[in-house]
């Protein structure tokens, strides 16, 4: 098939679209999360979507309005348990990931099962994305990232030492909050694209990937953006080429990139 | 009257029901230059952080430059220069300016970003600590001492008018720790800049700092070091040779040997 020809599908363009906003999202939230050592929270905050989604499709709504308010006050429970429950932040994860599943079995099971709208959440399914989701996912993810733009020196900050961060008058626990608050919104924008399942590769992926190549903070958000984007795009083209599932593609390729930025940083180094 | 730096009333710590600091009242101002110590354990870092704001404090009251605690906002006033070098990420991917830089935040209104001045500043500092060469080296890559020196840049390129140190020397090598004493010096006497500096290290904290702080869950001794070597209660606390180590690396001048301790 023909390159231009390709692009003439409207699910493909809406899909690449998509894809590439998100992708560029996550990937600057992951660098973040990848240097506070708070990575997982895309798995915990990942579950929890599923439950959400099992509440949607047992309510008959979207799942997309469903989540974003329910995973956003997950995002504000995991943080509020490791400020203030003394439970170490993965313990705190854990917590509202198993809450998470158990929640969204219960629904399913009372619902008598969702099959195949269920299972489209938990493993993607971006090439059926409709025209409304990829308008609330680019209104969504350009909000995110210029919430990041505007707090990037206060976020660096924090995440290269939090105590000096409060020592000099930034407010921690308000860009805490809104931090994982950001992060909710950005992991149920892209059960879409990879699924629930899938979603920490997302977030962790084009992290590490940069982390092996760039040198300087700046470098490495620019560094992850375009691993997240070429990979979410090739990813899509690969996966509609192939007829293979398009979520597991990007992150396949995504451990690619990383693989091949690791030998480099070894091949550098030595 | 001027206003005092630092005033510190009544203040109390507790973790666990059982007391890390008690009865804790001081005030230290403009010019002070100040050697807190105390054994490990003895609640120094305690009261830092509470001083800092990051510990709320069971009891008591803490005001910075006249305004309490939790009120204060001239953050842009206050450096601070942690303990934690050793904990620093290797991996962290910041260069050595994007690091200086973040001791410029606390005077910034939103949106926070760096203009060209900013830069000016960080290259003065940088030069300062003979760190320019290095400005856009990843802060992982350098050795023990050149992150210390980092950290000390981002402490003072906001001209803070006080200066809070933690354990400062124990990464750098002597001839750099003599230099990171040169530039507090300079601050101090140049600049007015009040300093505390934190350290387990009585017996060499004399040779640089003119008052002692020591704490040891509350105060054992605060006031100058001509007092601290005339003084009877800390001959009880020390023993007479303890002391006069301490007395004789502040000031080989101070006689603590003549048995002279009238004036406490």
């Amino acid at each position: 098939m023909e390159l231009t020809e390709f692009f003439r599908y409207g699910f493909l363009q809406r899909a690449l679209i998509a894809g590439t906003f998100i992708g560029i999202l996550c990937s600057t939230l992951g660098v973040f999360l990848v240097l506070r050592r708070f990575s997982l929270i895309g798995d915990g905050l990942a579950h929890a979507t599923f439950g959400s989604v099992a509440l949607a499709l047992l309510l008959k709504m979207s799942p997309l309005y469903v989540s974003i308010p329910i995973v956003m006050i997950c995002s504000v429970g995991i943080l509020r348990l490791t400020e203030r429950a003394r439970l170490y932040g993965d313990a705190a994860i854990g917590v509202v990931s198993s809450l998470g599943i158990a929640g969204g079995v219960m629904l399913s099971s009372i619902a008598g099962g969702f099959n195949i709208d269920l299972f489209s959440y938990l493993f993607g399914s971006i090439l059926s994305i409709s025209e409304t989701e990829v308008f609330i996912s680019i209104g969504l993810s350009i909000f995110v990232i210029l919430m990041i733009i505007f707090y990037y020196n206060e976020l660096l900050s924090i995440t290269f030492d939090e105590d000096s961060a409060k020592a000099s008058g930034i407010n921690t626990e308000s860009i805490n909050t809104m931090f994982v608050l950001l992060t909710a919104v950005t992991v149920v924008l892209s059960m879409k694209v990879v699924g629930i399942m899938l979603i920490s590769a997302l977030l962790i992926f084009p992290a590490v990937t940069a982390l092996q190549i760039a040198r300087s903070f700046k470098a490495v958000m620019l560094t992850a953006s375009l691993s997240a984007v070429v990979s979410v795009v090739s990813g899509i083209v690969v996966s509609f080429s192939l007829d293979l599932p398009t979520g597991a593609t990007i992150v396949m390729i995504n451990f690619i990139f990383f693989l091949t930025g690791l030998t480099y940083r070894r091949i550098i180094k030595v | 009257m001027p206003v005092d730096v630092l005033s510190v009333h009544d203040l109390y710590f507790r973790y666990n029901s059982s007391d890390v600091l008690s009865g804790i009242s001081f005030s230290i101002k403009k010019g002070d230059y100040i050697g807190l110590v105390g054994p490990n354990g003895s609640g120094k870092t305690t009261l830092i952080k509470a001083i800092l704001g990051l510990l709320k404090p069971y009891s008591g009251r803490i005001t910075l430059f006249g305004d309490d605690i939790g009120a204060f906002s001239r953050w842009d006033k206050v450096g601070y220069l942690p303990q934690h070098i050793a904990a620093l990420n290797p991996r962290f991917p910041a260069t050595v300016s994007e690091v200086v830089a973040m001791g410029l935040l606390s005077k910034k209104q939103f949106p926070k970003h760096m203009t060209r001045s900013d830069h000016a500043r960080i290259d003065n500092v940088l030069d300062l600590l003979d760190m320019k060469k290095l400005k856009n080296a990843p802060v992982g890559e350098l050795s023990g001492g050149q992150q210390q020196r980092v950290l000390v840049a981002r402490a003072i390129v906001n001209d803070p008018e006080f200066l809070i140190v933690d354990e400062p020397t124990d990464a750098l090598d002597p001839e750099m720790r003599d230099r990171f004493f040169e530039i507090m010096q300079s601050l101090n006497k140049q600049k007015q800049v009040a300093i505390v500096i934190v350290t387990h290290d009585t017996g060499n904290i004399g040779r640089y700092t003119s008052k002692l702080l020591y704490v040891d869950k509350k105060i054992i001794f605060y006031g100058s070091f001509e007092d601290f070597c005339k003084s009877r209660e800390i001959t009880q606390f020390f023993g007479e040779f303890a002391q006069h180590v301490i007395c004789h690396r502040h000031n080989q001048n101070i006689d603590c040997s003549s048995g002279d301790h009238g004036t406490d």
